[in-house]
């Protein structure tokens, strides 16, 4: 037993008997099966399992202290109804509130932030860490955290850019198809059917075989899978609006298709829109990312997260995780995404009931 | 029981619609190369002669529908042409890596099914704890990150910093069950991960969903305890969603499996698609597809027969 166990075990069953006295359920019981845990790990894996768990929770309990802050900062700073909004917030979400900015800064001020350029080679192959080099060199010699930098700028901001035209093209096509109506209605159906008939990954090699790979190519042929889903949810919204009865008056008073769209359906749609622009920005990002990871996506030496991985995988067999960075940085964006349209989704259910 | 029938053909000839309409949009997609295959396979530096030479020996001198029907007739009798890259047969190459990507599927499905419905019912019953919480958070965490995220990361841990199984999964056709077993746990792992995540959270909405309704709030008044709630009466009315969730989910397993295979180098239908698509070996390319697809569409069709047969009034719509 080393000076680390004991005094792990026992700030843990401190903690425990604390939450106990005080009567916190829901802290004992955490605080209890992570006792159970760390006894078993302990006996299989030894003390660098500990370790491990160790760091895991002291990243987790920094990562809710910082949404905690920064959910009461914006409390103060933000105008009043912003102040109101934030304080309904959960600390998952403006965990992802502040990731996203985060992201966002990192990828409009790529150039300053970064000390290198995002193709400069600067060391040799898989150099180490050293002051300079925070994340140490990538297979070519180039800095691994400048190319991370911007990588935010590239794959985000294709992403982004994906994601918009598969959103104007869906919404447009949806709208149009539920006031309309008739034949038009029906054949975008049936095409949307189709496309939707053939897995999305799939369909997106069979494409990229077809028309080659290049960030032109990759954009519209990720739109173009991507639509249909979009497609679906504004006509069914749409389908709910368009029986209303201004929508009739609308009509009565003679105005035009293109008017009915924008005017009296797109306003009265948009907060299921904008929780399915960031839902769908989640799928997007994670399917250009796929593609880039099989060499299919963004090309050399364009720096992109998807192909930083594969490029630097060879590291992962000698236990090394640097290769790993650009992998989480995906997920984490995802999982902020993911937590503050969920966050959106309850206000927006809540308001309704 | 004839309407169930009736209905049942129904989506089974709706289904093979759908999968002509998909053959006729994967042999079109080729069809619509800038200038065709043989000049595409030969590059701007051939001449005329070799690419008319080509062409002649592709047979691509037929109009389109012809080769359509020949393609389309070779698949259906298992033979789906000549690869360009190396002038083996597809379906010689395709047979093996199919049977070891249903083995692969087989095996994360037969972990993420029993897990997944375990899990949601239990996040359920104890909705709003911190067991609920915990798991909402993780099969988000799961859903969100990309499948070669986690691969790596189970290798990683399990196969570099302990080696309990190993990172490259090189199965054969010759390996006794265990040893298969025991090679392809890492990459199934993975797809259980994503898998079990996507079930385990729709299993709990379709619950959750049900426990509104005003028979479940009856059956609590008269004194039948929580988990007999929800195992004697949600659970049935639940099925439906969850046969629905459970075949989509098998469908995503057969076809999200590229990523896999690349991560681990299994030997299986993705990893043979994405050399093809480096190669652009077109016949390959159109092979696979198709085998997805078809696999894709069977089982949303599996997942329809399941709702109808698992929901009476979906027999008989208004």
């Amino acid at each position: 037993m080393s000076n680390f166990m004991i005094a792990y075990f026992f700030l843990l069953i401190a903690a425990c008997c604390t939450a106990a006295y005080y009567q916190y359920r829901t802290a004992l019981l955490l605080l209890f099966s992570l006792v159970c845990v760390s006894l078993l790990a302990g006996l299989l894996g030894g003390e660098s399992v500990l370790i491990n768990i160790t760091i895991a929770i002291a990243l987790l309990a920094a990562s809710a202290g910082l949404a905690y802050s920064f959910r009461e900062t914006l409390i103060q700073i933000l105008p009043r109804g912003g102040a109101k909004l934030m304080r309904t917030a959960p600390l998952t979400a403006s965990f992802g509130l502040l990731l996203i900015i985060i992201y966002i800064i990192a990828a409009v001020f790529a150039p300053i932030i970064a000390p290198y350029g995002e193709a400069e080679v600067i060391a040799g192959a898989f150099a180490p860490p050293d002051e300079v080099m925070i994340l140490g060199g990538d297979q070519l010699g180039r800095d691994l955290f400048s190319r991370l930098v911007y990588g935010a700028r590239n794959t985000v901001g294709i992403a982004l850019m994906t994601t918009a035209i598969a959103f104007v093209v869906g919404t447009v096509a949806g709208l149009s198809a539920a006031v309309l109506g008739g034949w038009i209605d029906q054949v975008l159906g049936r095409i949307v059917d189709t496309l939707m008939a053939i897995p999305q990954l799939i369909f997106a090699l069979l494409l990229l075989t077809i028309v080659g790979t290049s960030v032109i190519n990759l954009t519209l042929v990720i739109a173009l899978l991507y639509s249909p889903l979009i497609f679906r949810l504004a006509r069914a919204v749409a389908g709910n609006i368009v029986v209303m009865d201004y929508i009739e008056a609308a009509r009565l008073r003679g105005e035009s298709t293109w008017y009915l769209v924008i005017k009296e359906v797109l306003p009265n749609a948009t907060a299921p829109l904008a929780a399915e622009f960031g839902l769908r920005f989640c799928f997007v990002f994670l399917a250009i990312s796929a593609l880039s990871f099989l060499g299919l996506g963004i090309q050399p030496p364009t720096a992109d997260w998807g192909s930083m991985v594969r490029e630097n995988a060879t590291l992962i067999s000698f236990g090394e995780i640097t290769p790993l960075i650009p992998a989480a940085a995906i997920a984490l964006l995802t999982v902020s995404v993911n937590f503050v349209v969920d966050w959106m989704l309850h206000i927006s259910s809540g308001l309704k009931e | 029981m004839s309407g169930v029938m009736g209905l049942i053909v129904k989506r089974l000839g709706l289904g093979l619609v759908t999968l002509l309409v998909v053959s006729i949009i994967i042999f079109g997609a080729v069809e619509m190369l800038p200038g065709d295959l043989a000049q595409q396979i030969l590059g701007q530096s051939a001449t005329e002669e070799t690419v008319a030479q080509l062409r002649e020996d592709l047979g691509l001198n037929r109009p389109a529908f012809v080769r359509y029907f020949e393609w389309l007739g070779g698949a259906v009798q298992g033979d789906f042409g000549v690869s360009l890259a190396n002038n083996r047969s597809v379906a010689e190459q395709l047979a093996p890596r199919f049977a070891n990507t249903l083995f692969l599927a087989g095996l994360a499905a037969v972990i993420a099914v029993p897990l997944a419905i375990g899990l949601g019912v239990m996040a359920a019953l104890y909705r709003n704890s911190v067991f609920d919480r915990v798991a909402n958070v993780v099969s988000l965490g799961a859903i969100s990150s990309p499948e070669f995220f986690l691969g790596y990361i189970l290798i990683v841990f399990l196969a570099v910093q302990n080696q309990v199984f190993p990172a490259i999964s090189n199965v054969s056709g010759d390996m006794d069950f265990g040893t298969r077993l025991y090679r392809s746990m890492l990459p199934a792992l993975t797809m259980t991960l994503v898998v079990t995540a996507y079930m385990m959270r729709m299993t709990r909405a379709a619950i959750i969903n049900l426990l509104a309704s005003p028979y479940i709030e009856m059956a609590r008044l008269k004194g039948v305890s929580r988990s007999q709630v929800i195992t004697r009466h949600a659970l049935p009315n639940a099925l439906a969603p969850i046969i629905n969730v459970v075949a989509l989910n098998l469908a995503y397993l057969i076809t999200g499996v590229v990523l896999v295979e690349v991560v681990f180098v299994y030997p299986g239908v993705g990893q043979l698609l994405v050399d093809s698509v480096t190669k652009r070996d077109f016949p390959v390319v159109q092979a696979c597809c198709l085998v997805f697809a078809a696999t894709f569409i069977l089982f949303n069709l599996i997942a329809d027969v399941g709702a109808i047969l698992s929901n009476p009034r979906l027999r008989h719509p208004k």
